[in-house]
């Protein structure tokens, strides 16, 4: 059955403050219902600990370390799941259900089947 | 009968019946369209030197299986299709049900939420409609690269993101159906809004949008939306032979002359606005309640001998279902039939949302006019060429004016 991944845009989420405890509960929540699809996922840590690299020149160059890149929307990539799905219509319905589609967007994208493990 | 005529005919009938099942069974859209397609070129050279067949229909239907076979088993990596595709080979062929119910698959995957409704609209005259690239790109006056692109897009997008090639569950029906019939009505408008001179291609996507109302209830014969829409579309598409003067200008609805309006098709519209809001005695679908409006329009002897009352109670209703500030903007004109221009101008100043819209200004103008009140009236005029107001209109208005 073909992979989607669905990946939470929201406002910044330090899911390590105790106030975020009963959104931790929604997820662990939905993670239950949605166990038999669910292939993997993770909330990520918000963007000021993210870190870009880039190998200029097409290779062969050292990498290029940078701080960042933050936020430049109010919406950030904040966390992704895998599920594994018959089908687009299922796919939906399952990420419909992620608690951050009530107060972000969520995106949805098939996976390249080569990429499958 | 001339024979390339009766092909393309025949395959604009039957390509579509066959187009569906062939996409079921190949999951493969291009393919299915390259099956159909050379199906048709092989009856368009064998046809006028053999003549044409006993049953044209088969021809077609057995030749694009036999394409798809052989397209299937040219392509590697496709084993497990090719079981599949063996089916085709049933010289029974798929029963009439199952074909009903790829048209319907068909019509929902080209209409499914997740393709932008440009892109729905597009795959939608391609596949139900039978159009190919160049005509419906004409259709819609988008350049032929870029529709090319659109399409392409589209498919892939089915094809990778695996859109469902299904009839929608009892549960999402309702939405999914009215996501349907919202494509058709965009190429319904596509075709209506086309003014005179414009492509025969373009104005011919009326018909076109006719005919998949027709179809669609056909195929869902319970459900009052395609009923609904398709009556709508109907009591519209009677009123086409007024609708423009001599000038190719659009004429308003009071000015129109209605003993050119179609009347059968006006008779038929009123017949399945009947049937549609049978269909839906608890919550009237959106559709119908239009098409109840047009009915009273269509209906009336004379815009001043309209029944207003009528008119007003439909358009309650339609607020009940359907509440935007352009259908509360309508009520507002019938309004200023029954109960003059002072009750309906008090409802159009209480409407928000509405100063970009060039109809809101030009109801004003209308109204302020009629209350004698000349100078609010020409600057409403101003602010309704100001955001769009077509010339010809905006020049019938000055002439009011004026008088």
């Amino acid at each position: 059955m073909p992979l989607y991944i669905a990946l939470t845009y929201t406002g910044e989420v330090d899911w390590t403050r105790p106030e975020y405890a009963e959104g931790l509960r929604e997820y662990a929540a939905f993670e239950e219902a949605h166990a038999a699809v669910l292939r993997g996922g993770h909330a990520l840590y918000p963007t000021a600990t993210a870190t870009t690299v880039r190998v200029p020149g097409g290779g062969g160059g050292d990498p290029i370390i940078s701080d960042g890149p933050y936020a430049e929307t109010k919406e950030a990539l904040t966390g992704y799941y895998l599920m594994e799905c018959a089908d687009l219509d299922e796919a939906l319905a399952v990420a419909a259900e992620i608690p951050a589609a009530r107060y972000g967007t969520i995106e949805v994208r098939p996976v390249h089947p080569s990429l499958d493990t | 009968m001339d024979s390339r005529d009766a092909v393309e005919r025949l395959a604009r009938e039957e390509g579509t019946r066959v187009l569906a099942t062939l996409i079921r069974v190949t999951g493969d859209i291009d393919l299915a369209q390259d099956a159909v397609q050379d199906a048709v070129v092989r009856a368009l050279e064998r046809w006028p030197r053999d003549g044409v067949p006993d049953s044209p229909r088969a021809w077609i239907t057995v030749t694009a299986r036999r394409r798809a076979i052989d397209l299937i088993r040219r392509e590697a990596g496709r084993a497990g299709k090719e079981a599949e595709a063996m089916s085709l080979l049933d010289p029974e062929g798929e029963p009439a049900e199952t074909i009903r119910d790829d048209l319907l698959r068909l019509m929902f995957t080209c209409c499914h939420p997740a393709l932008s409704s440009e892109a729905q609209v597009a795959l939608a005259l391609r596949t139900l409609g039978g159009l190919s690239t160049a005509e419906v790109a004409r259709a819609l006056l988008v350049p032929e690269p870029t529709m090319t692109k659109r399409l392409t897009r589209a498919k892939q997008k089915i094809t990778h993101a695996r859109i469902p090639f299904r009839v929608p569950p009892a549960q999402e029906l309702p939405q999914r159906l009215a996501g349907v019939a919202a494509t058709i009505y965009l190429i319904f408008n596509e075709g209506y809004t086309a003014g005179a001179g414009a492509d025969l291609i373009r104005t011919e996507l009326s018909a076109e949008a006719v005919r998949l109302a027709r179809r669609l209830a056909e195929l869902m014969p319970g459900e009052p939306t395609p009923l609904g829409l398709l009556a709508l579309l109907l009591l519209h598409d009677a009123r086409r032979p007024a609708r423009l003067d001599e000038q190719g200008h659009p004429v308003l609805l009071a000015d129109q002359d209605r003993s050119a309006w179609d009347a059968a098709r006006i008779r038929e519209g009123v017949e399945l606005v009947g049937a549609a809001l049978r269909h839906s005695p608890e919550r009237p679908d959106p559709y119908a309640v239009q098409a109840a409006i047009a009915a009273c329009h269509a209906l009336a002897p004379s815009y001043a001998g309209t029944d207003w009352d009528a008119v007003i109670s439909w358009y309650d209703v339609l607020l009940t279902v359907h509440d935007t500030p352009v259908a509360r903007l309508n009520r507002a004109a019938a309004v200023a039939e029954r109960d003059g221009p002072a009750a309906a101008l008090a409802l159009v100043d209480r409407l928000g949302g509405l100063d970009g819209y060039p109809w809101w200004h030009a109801t004003r103008a209308e109204l302020l006019h009629r209350l004698g009140r000349t100078e609010p009236a020409r600057s409403a005029c101003l602010r309704a060429v100001e955001t769009g107001l077509s010339e010809p209109l905006a020049e019938r208005l000055r002439r009011r004016l004026r008088a």
